[in-house]
């Protein structure tokens, strides 16, 4: 089976992922998109894993889930400050960067 | 071989349309369902390179734990179930649409130039190497301290969601 | 010691991070620590210094010793002038870093040079260090004080001792900060944040400099090492116009840190920093990190600039306009630190014109006198600011007359302003006189008549200033009295000093000490050695003895005639003279107003012109982008023939305008599609290069 299958699958959810985080307005929504982005990281890993009988890339792909979660919790409690601060949930309201 | 074929594209498929639904959706709920089928899709997948371990973590950590916070956060942050309005995107959507292509096409070219000669070779040896005995033993001899230090990330970032979100 | 030097700087360092971790608590709130660490790495430099001398007169054949020390410090009589054995300087280092053919080291290198400069750090920070306990006792934040005392010291410690440029760097970055940190010390007070943060970016503008120049010597010479590039530069392959490249920007470095024209801007505004601190910093000891610089890697100027050559060159150029443009400064001003501030400049002036006239040793021998009685006249006008006039410098208003009261700071201020004078026998006279002499006996009368003129401006200001403070009455509204023992005991050392530190080198009694131990630096080019000439060392003393007495005449007489004040009213181009002068030749306001401005300005106009035009014009931009454009070079046309080119181009810039300022919108989702974007563009740029 070749092993770009899976590696061109991964990266359309990776491209599909990186739409929604910058076309997204919802704060959840980025959120969600970014957890694509990871799993299309984890597929690549577990692909290789398999394509070069190697189990390192599983372990890595376990550590990327682990790490996965943690960024949820993070973000969702920035999200939380930011919906409280701003009454919004709306990414295009945090601009204080402009220049 | 061929089974195996035809469980991939069936797989990929699906995954493929949720993963549009996760970001091309009008109503939040649905999209975090759509999110759900693309992470059990890519369980399927690990099973199907058979890293058996992993799926089940997928499923256990992304579907019972992830997608359970998304549900919270969406109903915490007063999200609206259906958007009529178009309030869910900004305005660069079409922007955003051509730059996500044009990055797909360079890395579908960029995978095709440099992979297209690989096979994967499915043997009886892979099958041990995703069961969680193999796996287990890999984490706690070889990358003993790396596990260490997620979990001392994980503490972090507990302590971090809590200080972050409490009202004070 | 000569083999450990490296434990000098050591001490202050491990003393800065005790004073900030355990300074609050300690019963002197961390004073004794940095006392304690200054003292013994003072009495480490003293072991060095015998050391040294022991080695340098062993290697030339006279075991004499200490004994040697005794002798030349009591100026007992001896030949000297022949031509001594090379004493080579003492090197340890170790590579921390090595990448194909570039190595880099770490080291302490000991020699003549070294030596001279642990001692003059050492003993000024020990005085500044005690004097301090006193002059900022109660201060707000006394123990941080100390703190950035330590690692000053440490620093410049650090630097003086580095045996490559690259270590050397870091040292002048950390002697910056520190200078920064302490010109800031009172930062509740704008115009001192202020004053800090434009000596750190000027200073930083030099630095540029020096960046660029220790990069080219490394490739000329293809090492950092201190002593290779020096061997390199005197040896017969090295290649002049590269040397000529880093000479330039070396020049630029010492500009920026010696405080010479046009970069000296700074310094009188760094008088905003605690009088203690200006003694250490911005007279003594990191101002002169610049001419160290110069002598340190003398044979890159030599080479760079043809100094051998005679004629006139950039160094000795900008350091006799510094003389003349720094003493004309120091006699408008009011504020007695501020006249300090600028007879620095002129004193560095001196030195990097030394550098420039081939007078290597007299440098380095008059930065070694004009430590002490510089530093002696800043802790003097502190003395007086602390007991007198209640933290105020303004001679004008507040002092006068405190020759009564102040009688130990007055003398020990008399003592110092003599010596800066350079009356004989004392430090000032004995260095001046070296710079003249080597310039007069070179190919460089023009340097030398500058010098004569300085020295007579340098006379007739001090004269100035000590009328203003000490005689006629007292104008203030305090009640002046004699300034604390611990204030007093460093003036006195100091003053003792400034009197015996010229008597090191006092060519006419054959005493040379100073040459024969600090001309040991390894390898250097053959310079010119001045012989004592008595009728230049008679006329610059008569020149400013005069000058002394048409000053005091004149200022003594004021009272009477007011003549000064009404000169400049009544004569218009008098008047015009002092408000030139007044105004620092309106230099701050064209760097203020010009460049400053000029940066901030065409910047964000540019970046809104490029918005304007690259993301509208596509739509509706052409027609209008002509109309600018054609408006704008109008504008500009006729401005720059009515207005002249700086008003036109920011005219033309803005009438132009509009801004990258768009893009950054601050909106995270906007940056991210750029970035997406550009990872694209870049991958395809790869795939395209790789395959097609």
């Amino acid at each position: 089976m070749p092993i770009n299958y899976f590696l061109i699958l991964s990266a359309f959810l990776f491209c599909a992922g990186a739409y929604g985080v910058v076309a997204r307005r919802n704060s959840v929504l980025v959120l969600m998109s970014v957890e694509l982005m990871l799993n299309a990281v984890n597929i690549n890993l577990v692909a290789f894993s398999t394509g070069l009988h190697d189990v390192a890339g599983q372990v890595f792909a376990l550590f990327v889930i682990t790490i996965a979660a943690a960024e949820v919790g993070i973000g969702l409690a920035i999200v939380l400050l930011i919906f409280r601060n701003l009454r919004s949930p709306d990414l295009d309201r945090v601009e204080q960067l402009k220049g | 071989m061929w089974a195996q074929q035809v469980a991939f594209w069936i797989i990929a498929v699906a995954m493929g349309l949720s993963a549009i639904g996760v970001v091309r959706s009008r109503n939040v709920v649905h999209a975090a369902l759509f999110l759900v089928v693309v992470l059990a899709g890519s369980a399927a997948i690990y099973i199907l390179l058979l890293a058996e371990f992993v799926a089940w973590v997928q499923v256990l950590v992304y579907i019972g734990a992830i997608v359970v916070l998304f549900l919270f956060g969406i109903m915490l942050t007063r999200a609206p179930m259906r958007d009529d309005a178009g309030k869910l995107d900004n305005d660069q959507r079409l922007a955003s649409g051509v730059v996500s292509l044009f990055l797909f096409g360079v890395l579908t070219v960029f995978l095709i130039d440099a992979f297209s000669d690989q096979k994967i070779r499915f043997t009886d040896s892979l099958v041990a190497q995703g069961s969680a005995r193999a796996v287990g033993s890999d984490i706690f001899h070889q990358y003993v301290i790396p596990f260490e230090v997620v979990s001392m990330l994980l503490l972090a970032a507990l302590v971090g969601a809590v200080v972050l979100a409490r009202r004070d | 010691m000569l083999d450990h030097v490296w434990i000098i700087p050591l001490i202050p360092a491990v003393s800065f991070v005790l004073i900030l971790l355990f300074g609050k608590k300690m019963p002197f709130k961390g004073a004794e620590i940095g006392i304690a660490a200054i003292g013994s790495a003072f009495v480490l430099a003293v072991i060095t210094v015998v050391q040294w001398i022991d080695r340098v007169e062993h290697v030339t054949g006279k075991h004499e010793g200490l004994a040697a020390l005794g002798r030349g410090v009591l100026g007992v009589a001896e030949k000297g002038g022949e031509h001594a054995p090379e004493v080579e300087p003492i090197i340890h280092s170790f590579t921390w870093w090595q990448n194909g053919a570039a190595k880099f080291t770490i080291g302490a290198r000991t020699d003549g040079l070294v030596v001279m400069m642990l001692i003059v750090v050492t003993t000024i920070s020990l005085l500044v260090h005690v004097y301090s306990t006193a002059y900022m006792r109660g201060d707000r934040r006394y123990t941080y004080f100390y703190a950035a005392l330590s690692l000053f010291s440490a620093s410049m410690l650090m630097l003086v001792i580095s045996s490559n440029l690259l270590q050397l760097l870091v040292g002048w970055e950390l002697v910056g900060l520190c200078s920064f940190m302490l010109i800031g010390h009172w930062w509740e007070e704008k115009p001192n944040s202020n004053a800090a943060l434009k000596a750190f970016l000027t200073t930083r503008t030099g630095d540029i400099g020096l960046l660029i120049g220790v990069i080219v010597c490394f490739f000329a010479a293809g090492t950092f090492d201190i002593g290779g590039i020096n061997r390199y530069a005197i040896g017969p392959n090295a290649d002049h116009g590269l040397l000529l490249v880093a000479a330039i920007a070396l020049m630029f470095a010492i500009m920026g840190k010696s405080g010479q024209f046009f970069l000296h801007t700074w310094l009188p505004d760094a008088m905003a920093g605690p009088t203690p601190v200006s003694a250490l910093i911005h007279a003594a000891t990191m101002v002169v990190a610049g001419v160290f610089l110069g002598a340190r890697v003398y044979p890159v100027f030599w080479n760079g600039f043809s100094i051998a050559g005679g004629g006139i060159n950039m160094m000795a150029l900008i350091g006799g306009v510094t003389i003349l443009i720094g003493a004309a400064l120091a006699f408008v001003q009011d504020d007695i630190k501020k006249v300090l501030a600028y007879s620095t400049i002129s004193q560095l002036g001196y030195m990097v014109m030394a550098l420039g006239v081939g007078a290597w040793g007299a440098s380095v021998f008059h930065l070694f006198t004009h430590a002490f009685f510089k530093a002696l006249l800043f802790l003097g006008a502190g003395a007086i600011s602390h007991a007198a006039t209640h933290h105020s410098f303004d001679m004008k208003k507040e002092m006068g007359g405190l020759r009564k009261f102040m009688p130990i700071t007055f003398w020990t201020f008399m003592i110092g302003t003599l010596a800066l004078a350079g009356i004989f026998p004392l430090a000032g006279f004995w260095s001046k006189d070296e710079i003249l002499a080597t310039a007069s006996q070179g190919d460089f009368k023009i340097f030398m008549v500058i010098g004569l003129i300085g020295a007579a401006m340098t006379a007739a200001y001090m004269t100035r200033c000590v009328y203003l403070t000490f005689f006629g009455q007292y104008r203030g509204h305090h009640h002046p009295h004699e300034a604390e023992r611990t204030i007093t005991v460093p003036l006195i050392i100091l003053a003792v000093l400034s009197i015996v530190a010229g008597l090191l080198n006092a060519a006419p009694f054959h005493i040379e000490k100073f040459t024969a131990w600090v001309d040991q630096v390894g390898p250097f080019p053959e310079l010119l050695h001045p012989k004592f000439d008595y009728l230049l060392a008679a006329s610059s003393v008569t020149i400013a003895s005069v000058l002394i007495g048409i000053a005091a005449f004149f200022w003594f007489r004021r009272e009477e005639i007011g003549a000064l004040h009404e000169l400049t009213q009544r004569n218009k181009l008098a008047h015009a003279g002092y408000a030139f002068l007044a105004n620092k030749y309106y230099l701050d306001d064209l760097y203020e107003g010009v460049v400053v401005a000029g940066v901030k300005g065409p910047i964000a106009r540019a970046s809104y012109w490029l918005n304007q035009n690259v993301i509208d014009a596509f739509v509706k931009g052409t027609g209008r982008t002509a109309v600018a454009v054609g408006r704008a070079t109008y504008a500009g046309l006729d401005r720059v023939v009515v207005d002249g080119a700086v008003n036109g181009l920011a005219r033309e810039t803005g009438a132009a305008g509009g801004g990258l300022s768009k893009v950054q919108s601050g909106k995270l989702q906007r940056y991210a599609l750029m970035l997406l974007a550009a990872v694209g563009l870049i991958g395809l740029a790869v795939f395209v290069y790789n395959v097609v």
